[in-house]
């Protein structure tokens, strides 16, 4: 038995015992799940690459697990990052820790079964599990109806998508008759196509690319140490690997590698400007996240499966140090408004260092982390096309100008504020990202490049001096251009830009509005038609059931009643008839016999004399008769 | 020990009935430990169940009396792969009730005798190898589930029971003619539903086996129920009291679902063919108008009623698919039946929980009504937990058996009925988005009217509760115990309706 499994229970036993232990371990649930998470990182550390092994669960789709280069760089950063956040959150959420470590806990247990799945089965579970997860992570504070909202529109966009890995699951079944992701490529016909679109569609909206971003903006109503997980280093990063992942499904379709390629490259462009646009410092890092999965979702379709990687390891370490700075002002100064933030670096300066890096990483100045990940992103776009390579320059012009218009922010000159008191356990834990967001660049470049090829299986496109030179020197004028101008730039953003571009607001007039009219019509329907028909059938056989009954009683009971008066009648005849004929011709009978008996009597007087008179007349008689009849 | 298990209930049931003076207590107890016993010689039929194909051959637990020789119907009953999960679920449902009701006040003597005598008509039908045996039990159940609401029920309990009744008894007797059709049509006739299933009657007639399949299509979509001929339901859980809401929903609804792939797949594979399309259209229609219909309710009890519609249309959909011939193998074909099989077992669990939920509500506030609730998160976490568990669980996520029965339902079908397939996709969205604003607005937010009387589960509803979503997730997280009793009915009923 490979140590797979083990990688999934570990957390999902741990969480399930924080949640299930609730407020008797809020002191101490970032501690015990911290070291949940440790043991967690050092099994898989321990573990190493391992192959697929396969357990059984459905008929004949069982669970593979295995551990490849990719999954195993991803999970190691899934797990530092949920690291930091469980020491830093108890400083930052004071409602419910247990309860929050728990889920944060379960939610990484998802994550890992997702990055150790080699078949859609055992993908969809982990993902769906993400999704249920950031609900209930999203809403954590129970009683602010605008999360309990957020979390909903979160959970049910992104799930509208997942649908898209049913399907897919479906055509694999039905075209190869197995579920593993080596055998997707090999598909043909209708089951090939729909299995790209569907993997697609789930995949662009777990990473929160267009027409979805907007799920992940209301998902900044959740606690800020949630997005520092889920919004950074998995749930929407999870969209982008399952793309590099299935990189060989989308070319073999034909046109989802393109498709995937100009929906990540159109994401990062309009997303950069929305992130632009933000007032707010969380919505604009969750912009800014769109747009830099937008550079995944590039490099997964074409096929720059080390390039993704490397981008999505980077980023997740600078946008969750990013996502836990904003809590931490939140929580000390008060506000995660950009206007409130002025200044806010210099109030804490170890904090404020901490989040120049971020910043700086994030703007793509060399030599730190996101300069040599998005240019290698950069670099694969440009084998493919140019204009995909100029879009992403676009992209990359823009994500420097988000990130120095923050920058900008929070250096501003120092005002006459008291300094923040931030106890060392608040910012520490932030360190290891701070460093990751500074050095990760390495990944992509030279010797340790090669290694991290090596350990994904798959080649980074060759490092071109002049695109790395490019990028740099594009970051450092567009941070100065903000330096200068930026105020000024910034404010004349549209209102459409900074609304999200108003897609929640279509999605809601589009899906959600005729979703619900819908329904109340349905409802409406089976209350007043069908069940009004049934009810129409039951009172209809009632009224044939009266008619008849009146039919019964008018008709049939009248001809009975009828027979019954004239059987009496007849009755009655007879018994007259009976009384006056049969029972008097009986008496007549016998009143006959009596006379007849009483005449009888008479002769026999007695007197022998008359005896022999009537002896004679017989005789006589008898005789007549005799010669009579001779 | 079937018959035991069919009869000891009722049997029970006679001697309460009997013993006018017992305590309430006594009744109580005795109901709990009846139901024990047969949740425990359930279980023993289960461990000593050789996994085997069933419906045809390889029967465990057989046993044939006569009864009615000369139309060869009689007392046989046996256990298979597509009853035994059934079998056990019934009593398991019916024990996780007894528990529940532990604090019914109405008349508890006669509530266990008549509980009792439902189990016995329900765990009848399961067992039946005979269509005459199955008809008495079938139509047994319509009556004991009568008296159940009529008797225990609320608001207007009366009118809901007898709309209920003389609904699904019509149905019965449209079954019944379809079941005279099968006779009639079988040589030697017979209602031996092992021997029809073997010699299917009717093939080669596609007029009377179309007939034939209607009569029996349309008594078991009554009970089922199927859309259009769903609306019985939601006034009769409305109504009842909570353990009959559960068994209602648990129990007596597979029956409907159990009949299709127990008799009109096997013993009338032509006509199933020729028509299996029906069933997906009505399969698929019911996944999403159950779950559009359900998302404008505001009466809980109403809202979980609509999505059991929901949830046997999956079914309907992946029967349909099997009889689906072109397109896909028998492996996904397989799959299907496997899901629809497990879906009736996870429905059962899952839905049976949130009614007896639901009839918290009842019991504390006297309302299912949504709007008036709100928070409950803070004020009863318990409840809240196992309700969120229980919504979670219905709406399909991995980790519970619901999802295992929908993935297998879909995935399964897919090749044979896409069209069909996308449409209940839907209707899993939308079913997620009902039960997100069933929880958010039942448990998250700011207090509503009646939450200060909601007080947190007792003892013996968490007793209940508890053992019901635990199997739900036990068998979601490892469905292999489950699926190495169904799988091998389904193929077999996948080879049978293929002939």
């Amino acid at each position: 038995m490979s140590a797979a499994p083990l990688l999934v229970l570990l957390p999902a036993a741990a969480g399930l015992a924080l949640v299930l232990l609730g407020p008797r371990v809020d002191r101490s649930a970032a501690a015990l799940g911290a070291a949940a998470t440790a043991t967690t990182l050092g099994v898989l550390l321990g573990t190493g690459r391992t192959p697929e092994v396969a357990y059984p669960f459905l008929l004949g789709l069982p669970w593979r697990l295995g551990i490849d280069g990719l999954s195993l760089a991803l999970g190691v950063t899934v797990c530092v990052v949920t690291l930091c956040v469980l020491l830093v959150a108890p400083s930052q959420v004071a409602a419910r820790r247990g309860r929050l470590a728990g889920f944060l806990l379960l939610f990484l247990s998802a994550v890992l079964l997702t990055l150790l799945a080699g078949d859609l089965l055992s993908l969809l579970v982990g993902w769906e599990l993400m999704g249920a997860a950031s609900y209930v992570l999203i809403a954590h504070e129970p009683g602010s109806r605008r999360a309990v909202d957020s979390a909903t529109t979160a959970l049910l966009t992104t799930r509208a998508l997942d649908l898209g890995l049913y399907t897919a699951a479906g055509a694999a079944l039905a075209g190869a008759g197995t579920l593993g992701f080596d055998a997707l490529p090999g598909l043909s016909g209708w089951p090939l196509h729909l299995a790209a679109l569907g993997v697609l569609a789930a995949a662009l909206g777990k990473a929160a690319q267009l027409p979805v971003s907007f799920w992940l903006s209301r998902a900044m109503d959740g606690p800020s140490p949630v997005s520092a997980l889920l919004h950074s280093a998995a749930m929407v990063a999870m969209g982008g690997y399952l793309l590099v992942r299935l990189a060989p499904l989308l070319a073999a379709s034909g046109w989802a590698d393109d498709a995937a390629a100009w929906t990540g490259a159109l994401t990062a462009v309009a997303l950069g400007v929305v992130a632009l646009a933000q007032t707010d410092l969380k919505q604009l890092l969750a912009a800014s996240t769109a747009s830099q999965l937008g550079f995944v979702v590039l490099a997964a379709g074409v096929s720059g499966t080390a390039a993704g990687g490397v981008h999505l390891v980077a980023h997740a370490s600078v946008k969750s140090l990013l996502f836990l700075l904003a809590g931490l002002w939140l929580h000390t100064v008060g506000t995660k408004e950009l206007d409130g933030l002025r200044a806010a670096a210099w109030r804490a300066p170890a904090v404020g260092v901490l989040a120049a890096v971020g910043l700086l990483s994030l703007a793509g100045l060399p030599p730190l982390a996101l300069w040599g990940s998005k240019d290698a992103v950069l670099a694969a776009a440009l084998e493919h096309s140019p204009l995909l390579y100029a879009a992403g320059l676009v992209a990359a012009g823009l994500s420097a100008a988000y990130a120095g218009k923050a920058l900008v922010v929070v250096l501003a000159r120092p005002a006459e504020r008291a300094p923040l008191h931030v106890p060392w356990t608040s910012w520490a834990p932030l360190v290891p990202l701070a460093v990751g967001a500074a050095a990760l660049s390495l990944l992509a470049l030279g010797t340790t490049g090669q290694r991290f090829e090596e350990l994904l299986d798959a080649g980074l496109p060759p490092v071109e001096p002049v695109g790395l030179l490019v990028s740099g020197v594009l970051a450092v004028a567009v941070l100065a251009a903000m330096w200068w101008r930026g105020e000024r730039l910034t404010a004349a953003m549209p209102v459409v830009a900074r609304q999200w571009l108003h897609l929640e607001a279509a999605a809601h007039a589009v899906v959600v509005r005729p979703v619900l009219s819908l329904s109340a019509a349905l409802a409406a329907f089976d209350d007043h038609v069908l069940d009004r028909g049934v009810r129409a059938a039951a009172a209809s056989t009632g009224r044939l059931a009266g008619t008849l009954a009146r039919a019964d009683d008018q008709l049939l009971d009248r001809a009975v009643e009828g027979a019954a008066a004239g059987t009496v009648r007849t009755a009655r005849a007879s018994g007259r008839f009976d009384v006056d004929g049969v029972d008097g011709l009986v008496s007549a009978v016998a009143a006959t016999t009596r006379r007849l008996g009483a005449q009888a009597r008479r002769p026999q007087t007695g007197q022998l004399h008359q005896y022999y008179g009537q002896a004679a007349a017989l005789l006589v008689a008898a005789t007549v008769l005799l010669l009579i009849v001779r | 020990m079937l018959d035991l298990l069919v009869f000891l209930p009722v049997l029970a049931a006679v001697v309460l009935a009997a013993l006018p003076r017992l305590s309430d207590t006594a009744a109580r107890a005795a109901l709990v430990a009846v139901t024990g016993v047969e949740l425990l010689l359930a279980l023993g039929l289960w461990v000593g169940y050789e996994p085997g194909g069933g419906v045809t051959s390889e029967i465990a637990y057989e046993r044939e009396l006569q009864w009615i020789p000369s139309v060869d119907s009689g007392y046989h009953v046996g256990v298979d792969g597509l009853s035994l999960p059934l079998l056990l679920l019934t009593a398991g449902i019916f024990f996780c009730c007894a528990l529940y009701a532990w604090r019914e006040q109405l008349r508890p003597r006669t509530f266990a005798a008549l509980l009792l005598f439902l189990e016995t008509t329900c765990l009848g039908v399961f067992a039946s190898l005979d269509l005459i045996l199955f008809f008495v039990f079938f139509d047994l159940s319509i009556v004991g589930m009568y008296f159940l609401i009529a008797g225990w029920g609320h608001g207007q309990a009366a009118r809901s029971a007898l709309k209920f009744f003389l609904y699904t008894f019509l149905g019965s007797l449209a079954l019944l003619v379809g079941f005279l059709a099968l006779f009639a049509g079988s040589d030697p006739h017979t209602f031996d539903m092992v021997k029809l299933a073997q010699d299917p009657p009717l093939q080669g007639q596609p007029l009377a086996g179309g007939l034939a399949l209607l009569a029996i299509g349309i008594g078991l979509a009554v009970k089922t129920p199927t859309v259009p001929f769903h609306t019985w339901l939601p006034p009769a859980h409305t109504d009842a009291p909570a353990v009959g809401s559960a068994i209602l929903a648990g129990v007596l609804l597979k029956m409907g679902t159990y009949g299709f792939v127990r008799i009109a797949l096997p013993m009338l594979p032509d006509a199933w063919r020729t028509w299996a399309v029906v069933a997906v259209v009505v399969g698929a229609v019911g996944v999403l108008y159950g779950a559009l219909v359900a998302l404008a309710q505001t009466d809980l009890k109403r809202m979980i009623a609509y999505t059991s519609v929901a949830h046997m249309g999956y079914v309907l959909l992946a029967l349909g698919a099997a009889g689906m011939l072109g397109g896909t193998d028998e492996q996904a074909r397989t799959v299907a039946v496997t899901g629809a099989v497990t879906q009736m077992v996870s429905h059962g669990f899952i839905t049976a929980a949130l009614f007896l939920l639901a009839g918290v509500l009842q019991d504390r506030a006297e309302s299912y009504d949504l709007g008036s609730y709100g928070g409950l998160f803070s004020s009863a976490p318990r409840f809240a937990g196992l309700f969120a568990v229980g919504a979670f669980a219905s709406l399909g996520l991995p980790g519970f058996t619901g999802f295992i029965a929908e993935f297998q339902v879909l995935a399964g079908s897919l090749g044979s009925a896409p069209v069909g397939v996308i449409v209940a996709l839907l209707g899993l969205l939308v079913t997620a988005a009902l039960f997100l604003v069933a929880i958010n607005r039942l448990l998250l937010g700011e207090p509503g009217r009646l939450s200060a009387r909601v007080s947190d589960l007792r003892p013996s509803e968490l007793a209940a509760v508890v053992p019901l979503l635990g199997l739900a997730l036990l068998l979601g997280v490892l469905p292999r115990p489950m699926l190495d009793l169904i799988e091998p009915s389904a193929r077999v009923v996948v080879e049978l309706v293929s002939r």
